[in-house]
């Protein structure tokens, strides 16, 4: 006995309360310290977070444990595990469910609590309390929300059965141990430049400091979020078995609506930082980049639009988020509109000054997500209005989404060599016109080679506009990186200067990967029987044998397939058809040869008369670049947040504005 | 005070919004009307899935109140619908099985697995029926009067809950009404 007893379901539960009582004193105490001058009550506010995440996180350890010792007694457990089931799927079968991912949720949140609790020393205390107290209120929120709703410690007891129904199989794979936590990560980051605009509303004050704390974190967010997205894409693709990487399905338009919001808030809060513009388009970014996390938590957790994510939904807890988010949207947009600073009509930038491409970037970045927006919701507004039942598909957000890419290409191009408040449009037409030379004929000639390749007929238009589009913001970026030479040397330019570089570049190999695999992918479903064989875009796929195989929690028919090239073997696929015991579930488990510049992709389908099996060929051109690029993206932002000036204490600055108390502070504005 | 009125527009764009979603949560994206509903079960002429001599028609569906639940073994979600459905039958509710573009081996093998609640399953192998019916995807289930008459439709997963909220009723009132 010993620590189970100690590590029990138990004690779990009752640290979540505790965590919760912790969260209801943050949310109140240091805020109200904060106004009434109080500065014990505001000091508390480090503490209260930190003692937050100890008893969030037992809670979590305490479910970890009960999932690897297989106790079911917890009804969780017994809904989302088994005893054959490998560990580590055990373990991140933790979160492969609504409770269980609530808690994660919960635990993200109360890290990033705490990491701000530990990282803003160098902030005003008044500050840094109010911070912390919002953040407090989304904590106790979420924590009502999981034990009032979604309580993951529910006992099956007194008769707890003795085994579990086991993990859905498409959720037992490496891709679901990294994806919701990196997604979560990002969601939930969002939080905080949220806190900080509401507590920058509170307090009257946007100014440039505020932007320079506030753009880490931000960035950091911004990064886990792509970074989850990403996998999310990857793990799709080789895992649910339809060789696709994108569906617009409403949960990955949930994850991906956070993420064009982001992004625009990560530009326009550099215009912030730098320039102290665009300061109420800024908070308002930051107050809808974490709304739309909490209205995709509605979307995916309520139930009120069909997805691939079959969640378990439940009309209860749909309505306790819709409340929630309700509260939390509604009185941050109405501080928005009392408290926000007025907009300023007078402009002084000029030409295609960074400003400008920065509003451009983020005009089209709001827009894309506006349409997705609209895509999404619209099916319940119809409903709802009694115009029947719509479901908005792949052409609608094709048909948008397409063409305001291409349009951010172009002007990520001009933005590369665009400097702060004035940049003459004839120095960016003299600046472009070898990058657009280049790439227009360079654009203009690949297909043509890439045609035959990959035995696509004829010449593709699509194809010569996307690279026509990626060199062009590659060659710009050279372009400038040439100029910035010509004054500095290389290790003097900021590494916010190469993040954003690295960022852009993953930008123009995501979109070539997306691209080009669109148009030179090419598939075949057909009947086989060993001993077959099927010329795909050149390469031969021969269907050599069937077997049968066992593995512990599943038994599987596995084919073997092998592709030549002219003869040239290229490589050996086992696609497998797997039968998982426990469940009775059927799984079809694609077999991929990746590579940078294409995938060969079999699926195995269902078995047909006699020995013949229906199956899925595909060759993907480039399909690898779409996740090179989003690591890319997240490894630019990475770079950009090491940049040395968020790390340099202002100490003048500092103990300036900790000496004022609240009073101060309000006849100073 | 122009430029104040503007900074209320996103809070009013968010009011617009949220009674949507408040709407939304009364409703279930998988209830979907038919065209069929009033009109009787289209004809047709299968063999049954477990006896392939048998062949069955329309006629047979008629006599009493009974579901029509389209089921498949490739279905994942069926699987999870099955045990509903295993109740169902034990609580007397009469159930005919549709088994739609399917291996009748497969089939065989699975109701003897997961138990039949079916009183027969039609094997449609081609998805005739299922066209002239209007089936969207497996599982479905369509709720039939005495007189073969479509009542009810659900598409997805038939639970407890939606049971409760869209058959249970309706069921009650057509078999009692049979009785008189």
């Amino acid at each position: 006995m010993g620590w189970e007893v100690i590590i029990s379901p138990e004690f779990g539960h009752v640290a979540l309360i505790i965590a919760l009582c912790l969260a209801v004193i943050q949310s109140s105490i240091p805020l109200l310290g904060s106004y009434v001058g109080i500065q014990r009550w505001m000091e508390l506010a480090k503490s209260l977070a930190i003692g937050h995440f100890v008893f969030v996180a037992v809670a979590f350890v305490c479910l970890v444990t009960a999932f690897l010792q297989d106790d079911f007694s917890l009804r969780y457990v017994v809904h989302n595990s088994n005893q054959l089931l490998p560990i580590r799927y055990k373990f991140s079968a933790v979160w492969s469910a609504h409770e269980g991912s609530l808690l994660l949720w919960a635990l993200v949140l109360a890290g990033w609590t705490a990491a701000v609790a530990i990282y803003s020393r160098s902030l005003p205390l008044v500050f840094t309390s109010r911070v912390l107290s919002i953040l407090g209120m989304i904590a106790v929120g979420f924590g009502l929300f999981l034990l009032l709703t979604s309580n993951p410690f529910e006992r099956t007891l007194p008769f707890p059965p003795v085994n579990g129904s086991d993990l859905n199989p498409l959720l037992q794979d490496i891709g679901l141990i990294l994806h919701p936590p990196m997604l979560y990560m990002g969601y939930v980051g969002l939080s905080v430049p949220f806190a900080f605009a509401i507590a920058a509303l509170l307090e009257g004050q946007f100014d440039s400091a505020w932007a320079r704390w506030c753009r880490p974190w931000v960035n950091v967010a911004w990064v886990f979020l792509t970074i989850g997205i990403t996998l999310g894409s990857w793990w799709a693709y080789y895992e649910l078995g339809w060789g696709g990487w994108w569906f617009w399905d409403p949960v990955e338009n949930a994850s991906f609506m956070p993420w064009l919001v982001a992004t625009a808030l990560v530009h326009s809060i550099a215009a912030t930082e730098k320039r102290g513009v665009f300061r109420s388009w800024t908070l308002l970014l930051a107050i809808f980049a974490f709304s739309l996390s909490l209205l995709g938590t509605f979307l995916v957790r309520s139930g009120v639009l069909t997805s691939v994510h079959a969640f378990a939904s439940d009309p209860e807890r749909g309505l306790f988020i819709l409340v929630f988010l309700s509260l939390v949207i509604g009185s941050s947009l109405l501080l928005f509109a009392f408290r926000g600073p007025a907009i300023h009509a007078k402009s002084t930038y000029t030409g295609a000054a960074r400003e400008i491409m920065i509003l451009i970037n983020n005009l089209i970045l709001v827009t894309a997500m506006a349409m997705i927006l609209i895509g999404t919701l619209y099916p319940l507004v119809a409903d709802a209005l009694q115009l029947g039942k719509i479901s908005v598909g792949p052409p609608y957000f094709n048909f948008f989404f397409v063409p305001l890419s291409f349009a951010l290409l172009v002007c990520l191009g001009v933005a590369a060599s665009s400097r702060w408040q004035h940049t003459a449009s004839a120095a960016v037409i003299q600046h472009a016109r070898w990058p657009a030379a280049f790439s227009v004929s360079l654009g203009m000639l690949l297909p043509i080679p890439l045609a035959v390749w990959f035995d696509s007929p004829g010449y593709s238009m699509a194809a010569a506009l996307t690279i026509i589009a990626v060199l062009w913001v590659v060659a710009m970026s050279l372009q400038d990186l040439r100029v910035k030479m010509n004054t500095a040397p290389l290790a003097r330019l900021s590494a916010s200067y190469w993040g954003m570089l690295l960022a852009h570049s993953g930008i123009a190999l995501c979109a070539l990967g997306v691209g080009l695999s669109s148009v030179y992918d090419s598939q075949r479903d057909m009947r086989m029987e060993p001993g077959d064989s099927v010329l795909v875009a050149g390469y031969t796929f021969e269907f050599k044998t069937v077997s049968e195989i066992q593995e512990t929690n599943y038994r599987a028919t596995r084919a073997l397939v092998s592709v030549t090239q002219q003869g040239r073997p290229v490589a050996e696929l086992s696609p497998e058809k797997r039968y998982y015991q426990s469940g009775g579930q059927v799984m079809t488990e694609a077999s991929i040869d990746g590579g940078l510049l294409r995938d060969l992709y079999v699926a195995l389908g269902e078995p047909l008369r006699g020995d013949s099996w229906g199956m899925r060929v595909q060759v993907k051109p480039f399909v690898r670049c779409i996740w090179l690029g989003g690591l890319l993206i997240g490894i630019g932002g990475l770079v950009a947040v090491a940049d040395k000036r968020y790390r340099r204490r202002r100490k003048t600055l500092d103990t300036a504005v900790n000496s004022l108390t609240e009073p101060q502070l309000e006849q100073s504005r | 005070m122009r430029q104040r009125l503007a900074l209320f527009a996103p809070l009013m764009l968010f009011v617009a919004v949220a009674p949507f979603l408040w709407l939304a949560l009364d409703r279930d994206p998988n209830e979907l009307p038919s065209a069929r509903i009033g009109e009787e079960f289209p004809e047709f002429s299968l063999a049954d899935l477990n006896d392939p001599q048998q062949l069955l028609s329309a006629a047979d569906l008629r006599g009493e109140v009974a579901l029509v639940n389209v089921w498949a073994t490739w279905c994942y979600a069926c699987s999870i619908e099955h045990a509903m459905l295993n109740e169902l039958a034990s609580l007397g509710v009469k159930i005919i099985g549709l088994n739609y573009k399917d291996n009748r081996d497969e089939a065989t093998r699975w109701l003897q697995h997961l138990g039949d609640p079916y009183a027969f399953s039609i094997f449609d192998a081609s998805g005739s029926l299922g066209i002239d019916l209007g089936v969207y995807g497996a599982p479905e289930t369509y709720l039939l009067d005495a007189e073969g008459i479509i009542r009810h439709r659900r598409v997805g997963i038939l639970d407890q809950r939606s049971w409760q909220r869209e058959f249970a009723q309706r069921y009650q009132t057509l078999a009692s009404s049979n009785v008189d």
